[in-house]
């Protein structure tokens, strides 16, 4: 099987996002990066998929600046056989975008299953795994939470509301994006860090992959959202303070 | 052109809540670019939907009825979608941003060549074109989304706007659409009911949530509880579900579900900040821990320092004599 996997290079979690003066951005300096957390998924399931069928293969591909061959590195230290760089050149491209350079590369390359996580934890649109789709004519499953394999079919499992789930048998070729719990993401081993320095990661221009789409959407106005006054911790035993919250609930915040 | 064309789901011949917000917020814009408020539905035994669209402001509802797509189904879905708004020729269309909305619009979107914001919070008119607010980084910042396209795209969070009130006397017209669907690719098998029926923590109102403090899963019961007096849905922290206490479906946080509810109740929950990144949108949260130090008071309108074990036991209580006189 031909397995690609995307990831995205996303500020830690933990990082105090800091907005540029002009708001057309945050600050990136000093910030640490990690692989977007549902793209880990991703990268974990196609590892998985590997090695449930032989003679597999799976290429890591990103679009970003330079320093995102650290991540593309740590996915080929968990078990990727090669990358794709896309070099953004600077440009901040939109979803539509982004989508239709990855749709080259699936294209040309001959992908059949392709991975990728849910949403990138940056922007957080969780648009480009349906738009590549779309841009193939391919399915897509998305919020992928159970996948299993019966030859080239997948049954998988999408959680949506409620605790309900739709379960899709799905062809190949397909897009799955993955939703937390669907794994446990292994880490690197030393061996694996050692054998992924000398594993190929090819470098292509984004603009070179463009084919002509024009970014449908602008975003702009980066700020951080109003601060909420301080709250109120009522002091006191419980047989007090828990009436006062009641009444506080019904009659000042008027939620009950 | 100048129309917006909402997207209504429906569920056990229903209109969703959803809908009825989308068509609040929808004959706002819509007045405000000189047009109307048009809905969509799509599946089988329509008819009876048009009503209830019509009191709460479609003028028109567009109606896709097909065997094919009585369980969703993306490709056919985005069809559907796609042949409604060539006819109807909305200049804005909106859907919820839910496990449906999500998955569906930006395929629309790539297929109609259109842009799109997704989860926005705020919708306004500017210069006569749409202009989405939408939270980033996990909801630590905002941005604003401008539209290059003259076709606008946007799924809307739950509980972002109001649902208005029906009005007795507005009716809408009808209008069937026809679709190809050819062969659907990923058909859905099965669809697997949850357990639970309450609302999904993503359009609930009210939450009561509990972290790795509740130490089981049997534990839980207090907070199932307090939330059966309310009408409320049950949350957890990562901690509680990594633990085995709760299942993911209940996760609230960065990796979890984003919420939007009314009031959530945070039980023993320290506030990691990837716990925050799911509920601080939550218009009143209410904390209760036993460390005054917990970092979920800094975010919190109302805390309680004790032990969970004791206190919700006694809100629970309380909150029945005032609900239950
Ligand atoms: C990439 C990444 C993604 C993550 N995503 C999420 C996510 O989606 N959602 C999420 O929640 N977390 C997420 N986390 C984890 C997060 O960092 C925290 O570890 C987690 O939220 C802690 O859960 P907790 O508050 O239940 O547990 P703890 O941090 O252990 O806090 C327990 C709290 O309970 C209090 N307490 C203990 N006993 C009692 C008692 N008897 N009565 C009252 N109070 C008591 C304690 O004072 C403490 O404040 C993520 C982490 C990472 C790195």
């Amino acid at each position: 099987m031909k397995i690609a996997v995307l990831i995205k290079q996303v500020p830690d979690t933990e990082t105090k996002i800091r907005i540029k003066a002009d708001g057309s951005g945050i600050e990136t300096d000093g910030i640490k990066y990690i692989i977007s957390p549902y793209d880990e998924f991703a990268v974990e399931e196609a590892i998985r998929t590997k090695e449930k069928n032989a003679g597999s293969e799976v290429t890591v591909i990103s679009l970003g600046p330079d320093r995102c061959v650290e991540s593309i590195r740590t996915a080929l230290a968990m078990g990727c056989d090669k990358a794709v760089h896309v070099q953004d050149g600077g440009q901040d491209f939109d979803s539509f975008q982004t989508a239709t350079l990855l749709s080259q590369i699936i294209k040309n390359q001959g992908f059949e299953v392709v991975f990728t996580g849910k949403q990138a934890l940056d922007k957080d649109s969780g648009q480009v795994t349906q738009m590549i789709a779309e841009l193939l004519n391919w399915p897509q499953v998305t919020v992928v939470e159970k996948i299993e394999w019966q030859g080239n079919v997948a049954k998988v499992t999408r959680r949506v509301a409620g605790g309900a789930k739709e379960v899709y048998e799905v062809q190949l070729p397909a897009l799955l994006a993955a939703e937390t719990g669907l794994n446990t993401p292994r880490y690197a081993s030393l061996p694996g860090i050692m054998k992924a320095k000398s594993k190929p990661v090819e470098k292509l221009n984004a603009a070179d992959l463009l084919a002509g789409a024009t970014a449908k959407v602008t975003l702009s106005n980066y700020r951080l959202p109003p601060e909420k006054a301080p709250g109120r911790i009522l002091q006191g035993e419980l047989d007090k303070t828990i009436p006062e919250l009641v009444k506080l609930l019904r009659e000042e915040a008027k939620i009950i | 052109m100048s129309n917006v064309l909402i997207l209504a789901e429906h569920e056990n011949g229903r209109v969703k809540k959803s809908a009825h917000e989308l068509l609040n917020i929808g004959q706002k814009l819509a007045s405000q670019i000189g047009g109307q408020v048009e809905a969509m539905v799509i599946g089988q035994g329509l008819n009876d939907l048009i009503q209830d669209l019509g009191s709460f402001g479609a003028k028109k509802v567009y109606a896709v009825e097909n065997a094919q797509l009585t369980k969703y189904n993306t490709v056919g879905f985005a069809k559907a979608l796609a042949a409604s708004v060539e006819q109807a020729k909305p200049s804005i269309v909106l859907v919820s941003a839910s496990p449906l909305g999500k998955d569906l619009l930006p395929r629309v979107a790539a297929k109609l060549g259109s842009g799109l914001a997704n989860d926005v919070t705020d919708l306004k008119i500017n210069n006569g074109k749409l202009l989405a607010t939408r939270p980033v980084y996990s909801g630590k910042a905002l941005v604003d989304v401008t539209f290059n396209t003259d076709l606008q795209l946007a799924s809307v969070r739950p509980n972002s706007f109001g649902a208005g009130e029906p009005q007795s006397g507005q009716t809408a017209q009808m209008v069937p659409v026809a679709v190809d669907l050819g062969t659907l690719p990923a058909m859905m098998k099965e669809l697997v009911q949850g357990k639970s029926d309450r609302p999904d923590l993503t359009e609930a109102e009210m939450i009561v949530s509990g972290g790795r403090s509740l130490k089981s899963a049997d534990n839980f019961k207090i907070l199932f509880e307090l939330a059966d007096v309310i009408g409320a849905s049950v949350g957890a922290s990562r901690a509680a579900v990594d633990s085995g206490y709760a299942p993911h479906d209940m996760q609230v946080g960065q990796t979890g579900k984003v919420v939007n509810p009314k009031l959530y109740i945070a039980c023993g929950i320290s506030g990691a900040i990837q716990h925050l990144a799911g509920m601080r949108n939550s218009k009143v949260i209410v904390a209760i821990n036993k460390d005054p130090e917990a970092p979920i008071f800094t975010k919190a309108d109302y805390g309680i320092v004790a032990d969970l074990f004791q206190a919700v036991p006694l809100l629970t209580t309380e909150f029945k004599k005032l609900l239950q006189g």
